[in-house]
């Protein structure tokens, strides 16, 4: 789904000096697969997604999607940012339908679309409601609707649950590896917390800073259906320790 | 009991806000008739001449046969079709141009220096020359009071283009939108609300620019009228048409709030929160 190799990305600060923002970085991701990119502040992890996105320029290497070396923003590709960044002057289903919009003119196909992934994120009966109205998880739900209504291939997550208090964020988990499993995407997601990364994912990619490259890829052995409990069984605390293992050597530990 | 329960609701703030407002009406009715009844008083008590002050008793009395007559009320349409006149001409320019501006940095560094340069210009300055050119009908007041209502618009809009955050512009660039899909999108409803403060500052103006033509020179409208009834020494008759104006003033402003309110719905009115203590 994701083939990455070589991938580089400097910045220029003001006074000249290079940042090496990402060094090296090669992966890939198989189709269906559940990615999360885990590291601390600074390690290059949203700087990857937002190349992958296609709204930043990379400096060196290949990034391919579906098969098709990618060169900026593409329709098989969904996006979640970690504001929900919805329009306020927009109602629900408006922002859901934002992005088809983009792509043509609506049809019934759409909107039947956009009821289906409002169901799914469990917002039915909120489609007229505006963003002002909603409670940051709804918003953030919403958020997950409209990057999924233009029914792409993948889907890229920016730390997505950030903002939300420690108990929506793990009704959203929840919910999330249910519209995984649902709508059948591949999802990409970046976070900083260790045992979310673990709990939501098939392999967690760990990731170091300055320079930002891959520290680590670990498989994560529990069933593809998760429960909470999981988060206190033996293979869960396995890959949280070993995550842990590689910020600690660093002297960055930052969740 | 019941007391202490209409004391509850009203500490908590909410259920007070429509009686509050209500009562804030009466205060300023109230101030309006004690500074009336002040001047009345004042007038004739200390025999003021009706040539330098009027009584307001006077000024209503100009204002009922100016209304009766017909004097006022043709000379406010000559003055209200040139105050709107000018301003959708004005803003209409300014909009169109503040797009331009707000859109391409390339466009700034062209138009901004010469935009400038005319607004320091003082319009007042040129009314006579605009009078000189576009003759002493309404068109010379029309292209004066856009001249004045042009520029706020403008700077409002151009400000307001450049506000949209950066997050709603990645958003529509992620999910493959183009330029002009994020101006539509983004940029555009991102101006609105500072457009609409550009729009109320302009229709104020207008009214000051269209009188501003009639003094120069004109056969017609409230400025023209005010001229000639200073003239013949009637300070009555030119303070009910001050009423005039300004509450014509007052009720295009009201009107731009209410289009704002509707328009610009998603905008937080700011109303309930506390703002200091």
């Amino acid at each position: 789904m994701i083939t990455v190799s070589g991938l580089n990305k400097t910045y220029q600060t003001r006074e000249g000096n290079e940042i090496h923002a990402l060094h090296e970085v090669a992966f890939a991701v198989e189709p269906g697969e559940f990615i999360t990119v885990v590291g601390p502040s600074g390690c290059g992890k949203s700087t990857l997604l937002k190349i992958l996105a296609g709204i930043l320029r990379r400096t060196s290497g290949s990034v391919s999607i579906a098969g098709r070396p990618i060169d900026g923003p593409n329709h098989e590709v969904g996006v979640v940012f970690q504001a929900p960044v919805l329009l306020p002057w927009r109602t629900v289903i408006q922002n859901i339908l934002m992005p088809s919009e983009l792509h043509g003119k609506l049809t019934s196909v759409h909107r039947k679309r956009a009821d289906k992934y409002l169901a799914m994120v469990g917002l039915e009966g909120f489609e007229d409601k505006y963003p002002g109205e909603l409670s940051g998880g709804m918003q953030q739900r919403v958020g997950i609707a409209r990057a999924l209504c233009h029914d792409p291939n993948l889907l890229l997550m920016d730390e997505p649950f950030g903002a939300l208090d420690a108990m929506t964020r793990e009704m959203m988990n929840l919910d999330l590896l249910r519209i995984r499993a649902e709508s059948g995407k591949t999802v990409l997601l970046v976070t900083h917390s260790i045992p979310e990364a673990v709990f939501l994912a098939d392999r967690v990619i760990v990731m170091s800073p300055r320079p930002g490259r891959i520290a680590d890829v670990l498989a994560v052995d529990l069933p593809r259906e998760r429960k909470l409990e999981m988060i206190n069984s033996e293979p869960f605390g396995k890959v949280v320790t070993r995550i842990r293992s590689h910020f600690n050597s660093h002297g960055t530990l930052d969740s | 009991m019941s007391t202490s329960i209409e004391q509850a609701t009203r500490i908590d703030g909410v259920r007070d806000k429509s009686p509050g407002k209500h009562s804030d009406h009466l205060m300023s009715a109230a101030l309006l008739v004690v500074i009336l009844g002040a001047w009345e008083f004042g007038v004739r008590y200390f025999n003021v001449s009706t040539l330098i002050v009027p009584t307001p008793s006077a000024t209503f009395v100009s204002l009922i046969q100016g209304c009766a007559d017909g004097s006022l009320i043709s000379n406010l349409g000559v003055t209200f079709y040139e105050t709107m006149a000018g301003f959708f001409a004005g803003a209409g320019l300014g909009l169109i141009l503040g797009g331009i501006i707000g859109q391409s940095a390339y466009a700034e560094k062209i138009f901004y220096p010469y935009v400038i340069a005319f607004q320091t210009v003082p319009k007042v300055a040129i009314a006579p020359l605009i009078v000189i050119w576009f003759g002493y009908g309404v068109t010379s007041k029309i292209v004066i009071t856009a001249t004045i209502a042009f520029f706020p618009v403008l700077a409002n809009t151009i400000v307001g283009l450049r506000s949209a955050p950066r997050e709603q512009i990645d958003l529509l660039v992620a999910f493959t939108g183009s330029k002009w899909q994020i101006f539509r999108y983004v940029k555009i409803p991102n101006a609105l609300p500072y457009i609409f403060v550009g729009l109320d500052v302009a229709i104020v103006l207008a009214v000051i620019g269209a009188i501003v033509g009639e003094f120069v020179g004109s056969q017609a409208g409230l400025g023209y009228l005010i001229l000639q009834r200073n003239f013949s020494m009637d300070t009555a008759g030119v303070f009910a048409i001050l009423l005039i104006l300004s509450l014509m003033g007052v009720g295009l402003h009201w009107v731009m709030q209410a289009i704002k309110k509707k328009v610009v719905f998603w905008v937080n009115h700011d109303a309930d929160h506390v703002s200091g203590a």
